[in-house]
């Protein structure tokens, strides 16, 4: 590689790492706490960042020797998981307030775990694929465990620092083998060398790209690698669950569209059969498992695992449709998800956070404004139109049928059907059933704010649905450099 | 005027007072009266509007007529496209004209959460209208699917006893239904290219395809008819249902099926429906037959019209897939005159209902001696409901029988024995109902129909014996459509048996 030293394509990254580690160095040296000034800092620098991102994207670049690469599709991801980690970041910041939490290195962390989810994306190797996904990892084993004094966060943050550190192990292994049979860890390179080996890989190939499959599968939390995800869901604090189920789910799920439609190009035939084994088993387990929760994290986390089964719809049609809707899906996801958990974090009773479904119970009469945003995102989870998750939905099983995958989308429709029992029974609970006990009235501007957004997307998305569903294309096109012609 | 976009006006006018009705602050009483106003206001206004449709009809064309397209998502071929036919007419005018009468009648029924109630009713009015001008699958299929939430919101706010059980049964019966077929839309998409509703009815699909897609859209549209034997669904969304709630579901909701059928399953898939004809028949009739006899039984004034709404919409299904002129004409008719009989009928019982607070028939008798104005109107819709001649009832009634007759002899005959059945359980309600001896002492003081009730009415009636006396006003729109859509079969069906176009 005689290329010259080109920082120009990591320049979003190198702006967000530096000014994180300018806030941290205010936060330790800053006499009094100075949670809230270094969070509104942090949304700010998210926001540079985006906008940097979106300044320095859209042709192909690469840096490092090749390592870490930007383009098109990884400009729509970057711009989901900032907006997805500027959103969590502002909504914790009541929470911390009142659970007396506040310390700098909240902010701090998130901020940390984003860039880690940025160099996810922009990976062009798997090393730079792994020292991306474990700065993200540690950051967040650290924001499970984050409420010290409590034994269910650091029982959550131990569970999630074990098992990741397990899925790490096989992600690493996986890649050892690739590398072992191959001779490289570079996307590029491992294009060229699956592209002359045909339709019959190598069966090291194979075990490892299995490796690293289970090792992402775990990080999007797929069933059978879903186990710890209730339990992180329901044990770590409330906002910070908030931020698992968006930011690093998208992230993570980008990297396997990135490394499955990258240097696995060729290898579908070997690919699709897991992805499609494991998005059954996941839409099945979100479906039938979510059905007996009272907690409405958990709820949410079986509901997230369900989701993660519909897109990999669209990843196992494995065509630049089938990636439109996977990126389609998530952005809508992105906005379901933040304004539920806004609602969730709404619910305060006698100043404590409460998370049964039972304490939604007539909600509808104590506070209909939240009743009715709940309403709407539940509707567009269950999928439901005119709401916007329909179109996600709409969107993985059109590509799922175009390329022929009849049974997985009677299956996956079925499910949908099945979970659609659960999310209506939150509307049951607020609507239908008596008034309990009414929340505390204490929203936050920044909570009202989110509910407002997220609904007002999830509601207009069916009217104006072409800007974001251009920019998927776009984006997903990218992958796929023949079908753009 | 006609260069205006009168479908979309007509479909969204009604959510546009949805928002205004969103909008309105105060006292929980004031903002009661102002909702129901603005929603019968707007109700009204829709109906105008829709008047507008009509006279800009031109019955003589079979095409889709006062088309309106527009981009909506990018990158496929599906489009906002809109456009009504003389089948799909007669829906719309049905979906705008029952719409006021039900808000009407909810002084009295509804009293608490008036402002909500309001804004789901006009939501599903506009959900309602636009499904049946949609001439986009997909587009159909968003508004098909949409009345699902305000409708499961009106039974399970409002509803009686068991009205949580019901609305979920609802809700989950018709949308796993309905996910079949939007796999079978997305199939069709796969093949045919294009979402387009008139265009696909020109698309001749693979016949082994035409099957199974066939099946999937009868999932949906058989649970929405509903067809014996997934109409369990019915009973307990009426009953529980409020009154409301049970004359938009019998009056426009079920004829979602029915028009389903008429839309897509009989011209997009004509080999499937020939084959299928026989499997129909005998749901039909049994429907007809084994519900007339539930019906017999019912203790409840609202579950035995429920169960006569599954019989009667088992005529609809005869006549359709019987597939000749008077048949679908047939079909058409009664799809239109039960959704003014039947939906009279639940008002009917809504206004002893409000009264006396149970639907229970052994709690009522001799009702005729304290109110003769109700038994008068009873009297009436159950002889529209039963097919007196004269009234709406029959001519559909009658026009199906002929048209099955031309077809299959026996099937007419088994569907006719459900005209003396239904002769009995409506005759036989009445009688408890109505006549007897006023024996339960808190009937006595049991007042007589209000004005706004008799309001509600007369339109009803009106169009009763219109339909009954002059039926041409109403079928002379759909001749064309129903001709081209009986042609286009025969054509479909000779191309595949290898008959020589030309001969026939």
């Amino acid at each position: 590689m005689t290329e010259t030293l080109d920082l120009f394509p990591v320049l979003p990254e190198i702006f967000a790492v530096v000014a994180t580690v300018a806030l941290l160095m205010l936060g330790v040296f800053k006499k009094e706490d100075a949670t809230r000034g270094i969070s509104g800092l942090a949304i700010a620098v998210m926001a540079v960042t985006a906008l940097l991102v979106v300044a320095t994207g859209g042709e192909r670049h690469t840096a490092f020797g090749g390592m870490f690469m930007i383009d098109g599709f990884g400009v729509f991801a970057k711009v989901l998981i900032l907006a997805a980690s500027a959103l969590t970041a502002a909504m914790s910041l009541q929470y911390l307030d009142k659970e007396k939490l506040g310390r700098f290195e909240y902010p701090v962390l998130i901020l940390f775990a984003t860039i880690g989810m940025m160099m996810m994306v922009s990976a062009n190797d798997f090393m730079a694929l792994y020292l991306g996904l474990e700065l993200q990892s540690l950051s967040l084993y650290v924001l499970a465990a984050y409420h010290r004094d409590s034994a269910r966060a650091t029982e959550a943050g131990l569970k999630y620092f074990v098992l990741g550190s397990m899925a790490s192990g096989l992600l690493l292994y996986g890649t050892s083998l690739v590398y072992g049979f191959s001779g490289t860890t570079s996307f590029d390179s491992l294009v060229k060398i699956f592209g002359e080996q045909g339709a019959h890989p190598h069966l090291g190939f194979i075990a490892g790209l299995v490796f690293i499959m289970a090792g992402l599968c775990f990080k999007i939390s797929a069933v059978p690698f879903h186990m710890w995800t209730p339990d992180v869901y329901e044990g770590a604090p409330t906002p910070v669950t908030s931020f698992f189920a968006v930011a690093p789910k998208i992230a993570a799920l980008i990297l396997l569209v990135r490394v499955l439609t990258g240097p696995f190009a060729d290898l579908i035939d070997q690919w699709r059969q897991v992805i499609i084994a494991v998005s059954v088993l996941s839409m099945f387990v979100g479906a039938f498992a979510a059905i007996v929760q009272t907690n409405i994290k958990r709820l949410m986390a079986y509901s997230s695992i369900g989701h993660v089964g519909f897109i990999l719809v669209g990843l196992a049609a494995g065509t630049a449709e089938g990636i439109q809707g996977v990126l389609v899906y998530l952005a809508l996801y992105l906005f379901m998800n933040v304004g539920t958990f806004a609602v969730i974090l709404c619910m305060r009773s006698k100043g404590r956070l409460v998370e049964g479904i039972g304490d939604l119970a007539g909600l509808s009469k104590t506070n209909p404004a939240m009743a009715a945003v709940m309403a709407v995102l539940m509707f567009s989870m269950a999928g439901i139109p005119p709401m916007a998750g329909f179109w996600g939905k709409f969107y993985v099983f059109m590509a799922a049928i175009n390329a022929g995958l009849y049974t997985i989308a009677i299956i996956g429709l079925l499910t949908s059907v099945v979970s659609a029992f659960y999310y209506i029974r939150i509307i049951k609970v607020m609507y239908f059933d008596e008034a309990g006990e009414a929340f505390d009235r204490a929203g936050s501007t920044a909570l009202s704010m989110v509910m407002a957004v997220s609904t007002l997307v999830v509601l207009v998305f069916t009217f104006i649905p072409a800007p974001l569903i251009n920019s998927a294309k776009a984006a997903a096109l990218v992958l796929f450099p023949a079908a753009a012609g | 005027m006609t260069d205006w976009p009168l479908l979309s006006l007509t479909t969204f006018l009604p959510l546009v007072g949805a928002l205004f009705i969103l909008a309105i602050r105060g006292e929980t009483q004031v903002v009661a009266r102002n909702a129901r106003n603005v929603a019968l206001l707007t109700s009204l206004a829709t109906f105008v509007v829709s008047l507008f449709i009509l006279a800009n009809f031109n019955g003589a064309s079979a095409e889709f007529q006062l088309k309106e397209t527009a981009v909506w998502l990018p990158g496929t071929a599906i489009s906002y496209s809109m456009g009504v036919d003389g089948i799909s007419l007669w829906f719309v005018m049905l979906s705008t004209f029952l719409t006021p009468i039900c808000i009407l009648s909810t002084v009295g029924a509804v009293e608490h959460r008036v402002k909500e109630y309001m804004i789901a009713f006009l939501v599903l009015e506009t959900l309602m209208i636009g499904m049946f001008c949609a001439l986009d699958m997909i587009l159909f299929y968003v508004f098909f699917e949409g009345v699902l939430i305000p409708m499961f919101i009106i039974i399970g706010v409002w509803g009686g006893q068991r009205r949580v059980y019901a609305a979920f049964k609802f809700f989950l019966y018709t949308l796993a239904g309905s996910v079949l077929m939007l796999v079978a839309m997305l199939a069709m998409y796969t093949q045919a290219h294009t979402t387009d509703i008139p265009t696909l009815m020109t698309h001749t699909f693979p016949q082994a395809m035409q099957l199974w897609l066939w099946l999937a859209f009868f999932a949906s549209f058989a649970v929405k008819v509903p067809m014996w034997p997934v109409h369990t669904w019915l009973p307990d969304a009426h009953v529980e249902a409020p009154t409301a709630g049970s004359v938009i579901l019998a009056g426009v909701l079920l004829k979602m099926g029915g028009y389903g059928f008429l839309r897509f399953s009989v011209p997009m898939f004509p080999l499937a429906s020939e084959y299928f004809t026989p499997f129909v028949f005998t749901l039909s009739i049994v429907a007809v037959i084994y519900t007339s006899l539930v019906a017999l039984v019912q203790q409840d004034m609202k579950k035995l019209i429920a169960y006569s709404s599954v019989a009667h919409m088992g005529y609809v299904t005869l006549g359709t897939f019987a597939m000749t002129t008077q048949g679908v004409e047939g079909a058409v008719f009664q799809m239109l005159s039960h959704g003014v009989v039947s939906g009279a009928l639940f008002l009917c019982v809504g206004v002893v209902y409000d009264r006396m607070h149970t639907r229970e028939i052994a709690r009522y008798g001799g009702l005729a001696t304290r109110m003769p104005k109700y038994a008068l109107v009873f009297m009436f819709m159950t002889m529209a409901s039963v097919g007196l001649p004269g009234t709406s009832g029959f001519i559909g009634e009658f026009l199906v029988l002929m048209g099955v007759f031309q077809m299959n002899t026996w099937a007419a005959l088994f569907a006719a024995s459900g005209l003396v059945l239904g002769a009995c359980y409506a005759l036989y309600l009445y009688r408890r109902v109505v006549f007897g001896k006023l024996v339960n002492d808190d009937l006595k003081g049991i007042l007589d129909m209000s004005p706004r009730e008799v309001a509600m009415f007369v339109p009803l009636i009106v169009i009763v014996i219109w339909m009954g006396v002059y039926p041409s006003t109403f079928l002379d729109p759909v001749h064309a459509s129903v001709a081209k859509l009986i042609d286009n079969f025969e054509l479909a069906k000779a191309a595949a048996h290898g008959v020589s176009v030309a001969v026939r």
